[in-house]
């Protein structure tokens, strides 16, 4: 396989705290490779932000420690200088965040933010900038661009804003887009837009995907591979299929149990995962999802699972059971009623 | 526009009729005063008295009174102070440079220190400096204007005149600039310094505060996710969106001095501006320099309040009518 | 295949499973710890309260330790300095000799920081005034907190003609510029031959009545717009909804689920109200519209010690210095008591 573009080994980010250290992400490891869209899925505080967060180093907090390395097309971004990340961000990696309100300044209109990306990266003609802005809304389906491109963000609804910024991210043809939570903020409607939008833009610009979203629905559609984080880990790894028809981790089967299916038999009662996260500042021995788990076991409470391959190449997952249990204890929590009539 | 300036304009002489009225009642209509008898001055003969009661009507009915001062004040514009016995609108006039020259001053002092320390404060947080800077802009604020008039006096004519740091500070009292400039500066510097330093330590915490608090926000994030330079999000995007709060804070503060606001200032320093003015004439009870003054002063203010919302209009666009 | 049992069928948390006690604590609670940590503003606290307890200990300071009495005229005294007497007040000191000149600080108990040109000692009277602006300060602080409170809790929670009214009725006050409105107050009331006769009771000119009541009026639309703006908001929310629900009538709405919750706004605007009466009271006093003789404030004695500043400058400079440290204390305290309230602060922690 090519070198892949980005490459997470062992990544910790902890907060010092007046409570203690808080360890966000505790030990991670992953990687996208050019062009594949990689959805990240988690509730919160399982750390997804963060980590993409981290690899843009936009933590401002300045009690925050980092460990491990981030390497993106073989630097890593841990050690780089400040204006070496300067340059990464937005032209190289784009981040698009969860509220489109918030996230674009009120004061500047929707045209001069995208210039200001432009010439802070490219050196361009009088103009120029402002052209290739136009070209950017017509491409994220703004209608009207030329007109459109003076007005300030609070004149847009919420799909529309998101489009631009979209248009933001990708004015410069990063490599790796980081979506964090695009969607959420948005109607369900707008929502299919936005993923579809994303999904051809990807194809046309090339870039891959970093999609971090709480909802397993989300990135159905659209992701290569998934990664689910709990707790400030990953708890399973696959690619779509995997996860979706052979998921192996029991918060897997609970994050599937509580979406609703247009394929189930009859309408039921969705399936919520009982209880809290855990505190991530004083780890309990064991597996983290553990007092959460109907499936749990004593050997769950001793020893912490690992992060491996059980059941096929390249699907991983955190978990003691073994894969025979996995099967059999799994319809029973996805589907019962299959489960009843097998 | 138009229906915005029509609707500040008929705002405006609302507000200064209803100002006038109630100074008007608060002055003439408080049981156990006498108007007649304090405008005519010291000693007054009871002739003057007399003539005093006819001519504003003293013996007919209160709106009947009112409407006779402004008239002399207005229109006939020969309403005459009867505690200088000079007609009142020349003696606003004329002070109405004074206040603007002392006014004026100190705000662009205190708007460059401010935006300074503020921005320095917001910077440097985290380090020594920080509350530091804080700290002197909470003394700042602590210390009362007249006070310090009278101390940065005690020091600056008195105690240390000889050296030759404050050798050159002309004695208390006002040049005007066109008889001479030089001396105009030297006689406003340390009333400019004194003005601002109350307002530096106000704005610079307001200031700092707002700052810090437009840090959280989202689209400073995405401005640093496009891959800006700190100091390009720092002034650009964070400083900004906070002056809006910054700029309208000052247009009113502004509006207040202008109008008479800074009479503490004017009286220990000796600057006969409006301000002063205020004071004597709402001391001394001379009816109708207060009034004079007192619509003077509401003017300022509510055009002042009128040019803020236009100008937070302009900076942030989301009050923009559609 | 091994047969396994989960554990339990039900999911049950443990203390230490979740790693450490869920304790709840109140936000008042969290709000006093935080306070409690922030040294500063303690420190501050203590400076506010060692002021207050200095001044209010006045009488003490004057009869028992410096033996003056700070409103009796000296003229003619004479004290024992270094074993020699000598006259209160003095020959001139100026070149020509011309003049009487008030003596200077002895730095001992008596006439601690000199006498002023009635014979006084200044430093009793600096107690006697930090009396009388702090009693003045303090209870039209909270005399305008209070009134803006209620105000605000009837106008934002009934809105309608009771808001339009009072919120018409404070923009009406706020209209007339604090340094205009209190003048005019002060110089009306004060120079009514008889102080201010409401029928039942008059005040005396020199009553400390008379400034309080004034800036405690000026400064309630300053309070009471921010408190109205918040019970609005509080009004439209769901738990307002929810004790309607319940069945709760008006007042317990206002004081059981409102009131609580504007609390805090109102704690931290206190002490910079008492910070700001205090200035404004100094100010009225200066201009000698505020507290009248034979009463002493802060801002009288500056004033007093006005004529006395290229000879005798303690006189006006004790008493500021006196304004500044209580009004920077309960700054710096009202910063970290906003600080507790309504933590956002990101700074590094151990």
């Amino acid at each position: 396989m090519a070198e892949p573009l980005l490459s997470v080994k062992d990544l910790k980010v902890s907060f010092r705290t007046e409570d203690g250290l808080v360890r966000a992400v505790d030990g991670i490891s992953f990687t996208v490779h050019e062009g594949e869209v990689v959805g990240i899925v988690g509730e919160s505080g399982s750390g997804k932000s963060v980590t993409m967060m981290s690899v843009m180093r936009l933590i401002t907090d300045p009690n925050v420690i980092y460990e491990g390395s981030i390497v993106y097309k073989g630097r890593d971004l841990m050690g780089v200088s400040r204006d070496a990340m300067r340059e990464v961000r937005g032209e190289e990696i784009a981040m698009i965040f969860q509220d489109p309100m918030t996230s674009l300044n009120p004061v500047y209109t929707v045209g001069w933010q995208i210039e200001e990306q432009l010439n802070e990266h490219y050196d361009l003609q009088k103009g120029q900038a402002r052209r290739r802005a136009i070209e950017l809304l017509t491409q994220v389906g703004i209608p009207k661009p030329e007109q459109r491109i003076d007005d300030y963000p609070h004149q847009f609804s919420g799909g529309m804003r998101q489009r631009v910024m979209i248009a933001l991210a990708l004015s410069c043809n990063p490599d790796l887009l980081i979506a964090d939570e695009p969607t959420t903020a948005l109607d369900v409607t707008i929502q299919a837009q936005i993923l579809e939008l994303i999904k051809n833009l990807k194809r046309d610009f090339g870039s891959a995907v970093a999609l971090i979203t709480h909802d397993l629905g989300v990135v159905a559609d659209i992701a290569d591979r998934i990664l689910v984080m709990y707790a400030g880990r990953i708890v399973e790894e696959g690619n779509k299929e995997q996860i979706f028809y052979d998921p192996q981790h029991p918060y897997t089967w609970g994050l599937l149990g509580s979406i609703a299916r247009l394929d189930r038999p009859r309408a039921r009662r969705l399936t919520a995962i009982a209880g809290q996260p855990p505190s991530l500042i004083n780890r309990p021995q064991g597996c983290s999802f553990r007092p959460r788990c109907p499936q749990a076991f004593d050997r769950c409470r001793r020893e912490d699972p690992q992060l491996t391959a059980k059941v096929g190449d390249g699907h991983l997952d955190a978990c003691h059971l073994s894969v025979e249990d996995k099967r059999a204890r799994r319809d029973a929590t996805i589907n019962p009623e299959l489960a009843e009539t097998a | 526009m138009l229906t915005f300036v029509v609707r500040r304009l008929v705002g405006l002489v609302a507000v200064l009729l209803v100002l006038s009225v109630l100074v008007f009642l608060i002055f003439f209509a408080t049981p156990g005063i006498d108007p007649a008898r304090r405008m005519a001055g010291r000693n007054p003969s009871q002739q003057t008295i007399a003539q005093i009661r006819h001519e504003f009507g003293l013996d007919r009915s209160l709106p009947v009174q009112y409407v006779l001062m402004m008239k002399h004040l207005f229109v006939t514009r020969d309403l005459i102070s009867y505690g200088s016995q000079t007609k009142v609108i020349p003696e606003i006039t004329s002070a109405a440079p004074v206040t603007f020259s002392l006014v004026i001053g100190a705000a662009v002092l205190w708007v460059v220190f401010s935006i300074l320390v503020g921005l320095a404060a917001a910077v440097l947080r985290g380090t020594v400096l920080d509350p530091i800077l804080m700290i002197l802009a909470l003394i700042g604020i602590s210390v009362p204007v007249f006070w310090l008039g009278e101390v940065v006096n005690l020091f600056t004519q008195s105690r240390w005149h000889g050296f030759f740091l404050f050798s050159w500070v002309p004695p208390l009292g006002y040049t005007p600039l066109t008889q001479n400039p030089l001396k105009w500066f030297e006689g406003l510097v340390f009333p400019w310094l004194t003005l601002s330093v109350l307002y530096v330590g106000f704005y610079a915490r307001v200031l700092r505060a707002n700052l810090i608090e437009t840090e959280n926000e989202d689209y400073i994030r995405t401005a640093r996710a496009k891959g800006i330079s700190e100091r390009r999000v720092l002034l650009r995007h964070n400083l900004r969106t906070s002056m809006i709060t910054f700029v309208s804070l000052f247009g009113l503060d502004l509006g207040v001095l202008i109008g008479g606001g800074a009479l503490l200032t004017e009286v220990v320093f000796g600057l006969p501006g409006v301000g002063q003015l205020t004071y004597t004439s709402l001391s001394g009870l001379d009816l109708p320099v207060i009034l004079a003054t007192v619509i003077y002063g509401a003017f300022f203010i509510t055009i002042a309040s009128a040019l803020v919302d236009l100008l937070y209009a302009w900076l942030d666009p989301r009050v923009r009518p559609a | 295949m091994a047969v396994f049992e989960p554990e339990a069928e039900g999911i049950v948390l443990d203390a230490e499973e979740t790693g450490g006690d869920i304790v709840g604590r109140s936000p008042w609670a969290l709000a006093g710890r935080r306070l409690l940590r922030n040294r500063i503003s303690l420190a501050a606290l203590a400076l506010f309260l060692l002021i207050v307890i200095v001044s209010f200990g006045a009488p003490i300071y004057a009869h028992d330790i410096a033996h003056t009495d700070p409103f009796a005229s000296n003229v003619t005294g004479t004290i024992t300095l270094n074993g020699k007497t000598v006259d209160v007040i003095q020959q001139g000191t100026g070149p020509l000799g011309l003049g009487e000149t008030p003596i200077g600080p002895t730095w001992t108990f008596r006439y601690l920081l000199g006498s002023d040109n009635q014979g006084r000692d200044v430093a009793a009277r600096v107690l006697y005034g930090g009396r009388a602006s702090l009693i003045i300060g303090l209870s039209s602080a909270g005399l305008a907190c209070l009134l803006a409170l209620l105000f605000a809790l009837v106008a934002g929670f009934f809105g309608g003609l009771i808001d339009t009214v009072i919120s018409r009725l404070m923009d009406l006050i706020w209209a007339f510029p604090v340094y205009l409105l209190a003048i005019s107050l002060a110089t009306v009331l004060l120079t009514s031959a008889h102080g201010l006769n409401l029928g039942l009771f008059t005040l005396s000119a020199s009553s400390l009545w008379i400034p309080l009541l004034i800036i405690g009026l000026i400064y309630v639309p300053y309070v009471y717009r921010p408190i109205r703006g918040q019970v609005l908001s509080l009004r439209e929310k769901e738990f307002v909804e929810a004790a309607i629900a319940q069945g709760a009538g008006s007042f317990r709405l206002i004081f059981r689920e409102i009131l609580p919750n504007v609390l805090s706004t109102v704690i931290v605007l206190l002490p910079l109200m008492i910070a700001t009466t205090i200035l404004t009271e100094s100010a009225l006093s200066y201009l000698s519209i505020g507290v009248q003789a034979p009463q002493a404030s802060w801002g009288t004695i500056i004033q007093d010690g006005q004529a006395l500043l290229y000879t005798r400058p303690w006189v006006a400079i004790a008493p500021g210095i006196m304004i500044v440290l209580t009004v920077l204390a309960l700054n710096v305290f009202g910063d970290g008591l906003r600080d507790a309230l309504d933590p956002r602060s990101k700074v590094r922690t151990k």
